[in-house]
C-alpha cells in the first residue's frame, strides 16, 4: 500500500517508520525540513535508502500534496500539531482525492465525536488518555483502595 | 439579528461595533487572552474568550440560536472549521468566512463554505481595475446564481469601435448591461455607438469569458463573418 503521512512529529514519524518495517511505500509531507532527522531516529540507513519519501510543504497547499503523492495514495493520515488543520486535510483527501482510506488525528474528543460521526475517521489520544486513567483509577480501587461516599454504602 | 463573529483582529473588532451600531446583537470571541482583554475594555460583554474551534467555547456563546456566524481568524483552517460545525452541527442559516491565503478558496469552495471573502482577491481586483491592460475585469461572481459581471475596456485596437450596440453579436449566455462613457454610465439602446475609452459592463454565464475577450478584443469583429 502507498501511506500518506502528512505531519511528521513523534506521532507521525513513528507510524511511517512502522509502515516502512511492514513493507509498505511511505511518504511524509511536513513544512518543516528538520522533521526529517525525526524519521531517522533509529535507523540504520537513511530514509531515502530504505524506500521513504519526503516532502516539504504544508498539507492544505495541493502542489504539496500532488508533490508526496495523494493521487495514488491508498492510506492517508492527517497527524499535525493542528486539529483543524488535521480535519481539513483530510476531508480534502477524502473528497477531492478519493483516498479509499483518511485516519486523521484530533486531539479535542468533541471535535473527533462530531466529525467520526460525519463519517471521518478519527483517532483521540485525549479520549484513549482519559479511558486509560479512569480504568486504571478503576483498577487501583478494586484492589482495596474503595471508593468513598455512596458506593461504599451501596456495597 | 444574533451575530457571532469570531476572531477580534482589526476586521472583526471593527465589523463588531459596525454590527453593534446597526442594533444587532453580537458575540466577538478571541483567543488570544491580550487582545481579548483590550478588546473587552470597549465592547465588554459583547466579546467572549476562547477558542471558538473548542465547540463548548461556541455553545457557550449561544451558537445554537445565532443567525448568522462570520470566521474572520487569521488561519484559513480554523475559519473552515468553524464554518463547518456552525452550519453543519448547529444548523446557523448563514455563514461568512474569511480566507488569508487565497490559494486555499478551493477548499472553501471544495467544503462549501460559502460566501468567502478574500482581502488578497478584493485588492487585486481593485488593482486590475485600475490598471486596465489586464483586459477583462472580474466584478462580481454571483456563484449561488451562477452569474458573473464583468468589465472591458475598448482599446482603440478594438475591432467593436463606431459599431452599433445592435449590431453586436454577443455571445448567447451574455449581456451587455452598461457603458461608462467620460465617467458617466447609461445603459445602452440597440443605436448606441461604441466609442475608444468605454468601458463596457456585461452579466454572463460562466466560462463565457473567452467568447466575450475574443469578441470585445483587438481580433474582435463584432461577431460578423466568424
Amino acid at each position: 500500500m502507498f501511506i500518506l503521512i502528512v505531519g511528521c512529529g513523534r506521532v507521525g514519524s513513528s507510524v511511517a517508520r512502522g509502515m516502512l518495517r511492514e513493507g509498505h511505500e511511505v511518504s511524509c509531507l511536513d513544512e518543516d525540513p528538520e522533521s526529517h532527522a525525526r524519521l531517522e531516529v533509529g535507523l540504520e540507513k537513511s530514509w531515502e535508502d530504505l524506500g521513504g519519501q519526503f516532502t516539504v510543504g504544508a498539507g492544505l497547499e495541493t502542489e504539496a500534496l500532488v508533490a508526496a503523492g495523494i493521487e495514488k495514495a491508498d492510506v492517508f493520515i492527517a497527524s499535525t500539531d493542528g486539529d483543524n488543520t488535521n480535519i481539513v486535510i483530510a476531508q480534502i483527501a477524502q473528497r477531492r482525492y478519493d483516498v479509499p482510506t483518511v485516519i486523521s488525528r484530533v486531539l479535542d474528543p468533541l471535535r473527533a465525536e462530531w466529525y467520526e460521526r460525519q463519517g471521518l475517521h478519527t483517532v483521540c489520544p485525549t479520549r484513549v488518555a482519559i479511558d486509560m486513567l479512569e480504568s486504571a483509577v478503576r483498577e487501583s480501587s478494586g484492589r482495596g483502595g474503595a471508593p468513598s461516599g455512596g458506593a461504599v454504602e451501596a456495597a | 439579528m444574533y451575530i457571532i463573529v469570531v476572531g477580534a483582529g482589526k476586521v472583526g473588532w471593527n465589523l463588531a461595533r459596525e454590527l453593534l451600531d446597526k442594533n444587532h446583537e453580537v458575540t466577538l470571541i478571541e483567543s488570544d487572552r491580550r487582545r481579548y482583554l483590550t478588546v473587552e475594555q470597549e465592547l465588554e460583554h459583547n466579546v467572549s474568550y476562547g477558542d471558538a474551534s473548542e465547540l463548548w467555547v461556541l455553545e457557550r456563546a449561544g451558537i445554537q440560536r445565532a443567525d448568522m456566524v462570520i470566521a474572520l481568524t487569521g488561519d484559513d483552517e480554523d475559519n473552515i472549521l468553524i464554518c463547518q460545525v456552525a452550519r453543519e452541527k448547529y444548523l446557523v442559516d448563514r455563514i461568512i468566512a474569511r480566507v488569508n491565503n487565497p490559494r486555499n478558496r478551493q477548499h472553501f469552495d471544495l467544503l462549501n463554505i460559502r460566501p468567502s471573502v478574500s482581502a488578497t482577491d478584493l485588492i487585486l481586483r481593485l488593482l486590475e481595475h485600475e490598471v486596465p491592460e489586464y483586459g477583462l475585469v472580474h466584478l462580481l461572481d454571483l456563484q449561488e446564481e451562477q452569474l458573473e459581471i464583468i468589465e472591458m475596456l475598448l482599446g482603440k485596437d478594438s475591432g467593436l469601435i463606431g459599431r452599433r450596440v445592435g449590431d453586436l453579436r454577443m455571445p448567447e449566455g451574455s449581456l451587455l448591461i452598461s457603458v461608462l462613457r467620460s465617467g458617466k454610465g447609461f445603459v445602452p439602446t440597440a443605436d448606441t455607438m461604441l466609442e475608444v475609452g468605454d468601458e463596457v459592463l456585461a452579466v454572463l454565464d460562466p466560462g463565457k469569458e473567452d467568447d466575450l475577450k475574443a469578441l470585445f478584443g483587438p481580433e474582435g469583429n463584432g461577431g460578423d463573418g466568424g
